[in-house]
């Protein structure tokens, strides 16, 4: 092991055992960041879980193609084909201009007025069901059916597809929000656990510094400890969503049996947790990177 | 006197701030394995002195020496460095009450980025040779003040520095306590280290008829090495 390896090794052990050292104070800490970060990763689980909830409940949306009145027997098969052909198309179902002339026919009030046309004004049209729900795929299919010969209009109602997706880009406008403000929680409470430890090991900064330590070994611990709190808060965090997670799963199932449904939102994975934890561990750093250079300047022996 | 010196000072200056100068147009030379006493009243500029060999202090104006590199114009970074290869003795000690007597010693291996195995060897070679090695488990709280500048010495040399510097090592402690420490010292001095002490008791100075620098309100009150020839 070289001195590198060494010192940043030192540095760990000794922070680890200063944490286990004051155990009630180091639990309260972790507490703390667990908390502040449970409230935004709580939003971010249940918008997952809305998100996937909204696919499956949502009816598939629908776009009616309608043809020119001179489209024949022939471009309406042509057009049938092409429309077939696209992925994102589950179902194509053919309304001849007959067959809508009917259905008005049986209408209460519009019956009376169909009568009096000498002609059938209306054309042969496809209603297109696609199989997945997002504007984005939705908007392109529209497009490219527009190019198409022999095609008039097109016609999709995707409002509620609109709707639901501004209703999740507003809850996760939100999640951010706290997420943000929270985060900032976090690296306050690093900068202060931070330079209380700064004050409780004065003499050990001084007695380093005059035996030769480098401002890289005296900071190193500080460090180390910002980062190991914010992964274990981090760490908390997840614990705790995942268990309330577990809580409500209860009632959810209860509540969606009445309803004939399978309901259950679905926990934090090991990816989720690692990455929670990472980014609390980055945030703890910062905390005591802003806290170590604010507060071991002021009394440097030079 | 004819190896190159390991301290040299050249019209040193060190005012703090409020103006008050500590120390005015000091120059002097110690040649390796030198012991050398700095004597004087309280405020005679004593611990400036040796604040200034450590980089604790800057010098105003002049040149600090020290194995050949000037001091007063090093960088911050690398000071550290410069203070690995010099072993401090305080009269307050400066110990860690937070840790053991074995823990103590070892801090200075620790900054210095040793094997454990080794830095441990050191440190025990370092306790014993100050008379504490079966002491090593205690807390420094508990020993007697003698035994903890004793401490402060095994801390000072564990890294096997070149330069040991003491700052009132004997001050609060009884003549026959203050005489074992000036000889534990001179012991070090004996195997090669250079030594400097700042004292005001003038009795180990005539015993061990060591070099003296004297200074009076921050002034050289004598020419150096008027006392006696170097141990």
């Amino acid at each position: 092991m070289n001195a590198w390896l060494r010192h940043h090794w030192l540095g760990f052990s000794q922070t680890a055992r200063r944490l286990a050292a004051t155990p009630l104070a180091s639990l309260l800490n972790v507490a703390v960041i667990g908390v502040a970060l449970a409230l935004p990763l709580g939003g971010y689980v249940l918008l997952v879980n809305l998100q996937a909830f909204s696919r499956d409940i949502a009816t598939d949306p629908q776009v009616s193609v309608f043809l020119a009145a001179d489209a024949g027997k022939n471009d309406a098969a042509e057009v049938e084909k092409r429309l077939r052909a696209f992925p994102a198309v589950r179902a194509v179902q053919f309304v001849g201009k007959e067959q809508a002339l009917a259905s008005l026919k049986q209408r209460p009030g519009v019956a009376e007025l169909v009568a009096t046309l000498q002609d059938n004004p209306l054309p042969d049209a496809f209603v297109v069901t696609l199989g997945q729900a997002e504007t984005a795929l939705a908007q392109a299919l529209e497009r490219d059916i527009r190019m198409m010969p022999k095609v008039a209009h097109v016609q999709a109602d995707w409002m509620w597809m609109r709707r639901v997706e501004s209703a999740l880009r507003f809850g996760r406008t939100g999640v951010a929000l706290v997420a943000a403000l929270l985060g900032f929680g976090l690296v306050a409470v690093t900068f202060n656990t931070i330079r209380l430890q700064i004050l409780t090991q004065r003499e050990e900064i001084e007695v380093s510094r005059l035996i030769g330590a480098t401002d890289a070994y005296i900071r190193r611990p500080f460090y180390y400890l910002g980062a190991l709190q914010g992964a274990l808060g981090g760490g908390a965090a997840l614990a705790m969503v995942n268990a309330g997670i577990l809580v409500l799963n209860r009632d959810l199932s209860g509540l969606a049996g009445l309803f004939g449904g399978n309901l259950a939102l679905e926990p934090l994975g090991a990816a989720d947790g690692v990455a929670v934890a990472a980014f609390a561990a980055a945030l703890g750093w910062i905390g005591s990177f802003l806290s170590v250079s604010r507060h071991l300047q002021k009394n440097s022996l030079q | 006197m004819s190896a190159a010196p390991i301290i040299s000072f050249s019209q040193v200056c060190k005012r703090y701030p409020g103006g008050y100068e500590a120390l005015s147009d000091i120059s002097f030379t110690i040649a390796p394995g030198e012991m050398v006493f700095v004597t004087g009243a309280s405020g005679a500029g004593k611990s400036t002195l040796l604040k200034l060999i450590a980089a604790i202090e800057r010098a105003n104006s002049g040149t600090v020496l020290v194995g050949g590199q000037n001091v007063s114009a090093m960088r911050s970074g690398g000071i550290p460095f410069l203070r690995r290869n010099l072993g401090l003795v305080f009269q307050d000690q400066k110990l860690l009450f937070d840790r053991s007597v074995f823990d103590n010693v070892i801090l200075p291996l620790q900054v210095s980025g040793h094997a454990y195995r080794d830095a441990a060897r050191r440190a025990r070679a370092a306790l014993d040779k100050v008379g504490l090695l079966e002491r090593e488990r205690a807390n420094p709280i508990t020993l007697s003040g003698g035994e903890q500048q004793r401490l402060c010495i095994a801390r000072a040399i564990v890294n096997r520095p070149s330069i040991l510097l003491a700052d009132e090592p004997t001050a609060n402690l009884d003549a026959a306590y203050a005489e074992l420490i000036v000889d534990m010292v001179h012991s070090f001095n004996q195997v090669g280290v250079t030594a400097l002490i700042a004292t005001h008791d003038e009795r180990p100075i005539a015993r061990l008829r060591a070099r003296t620098i004297a200074l009076a309100r921050g002034r050289l009150a004598a020419s150096p090495g008027t006392v006696g020839p170097p141990a």
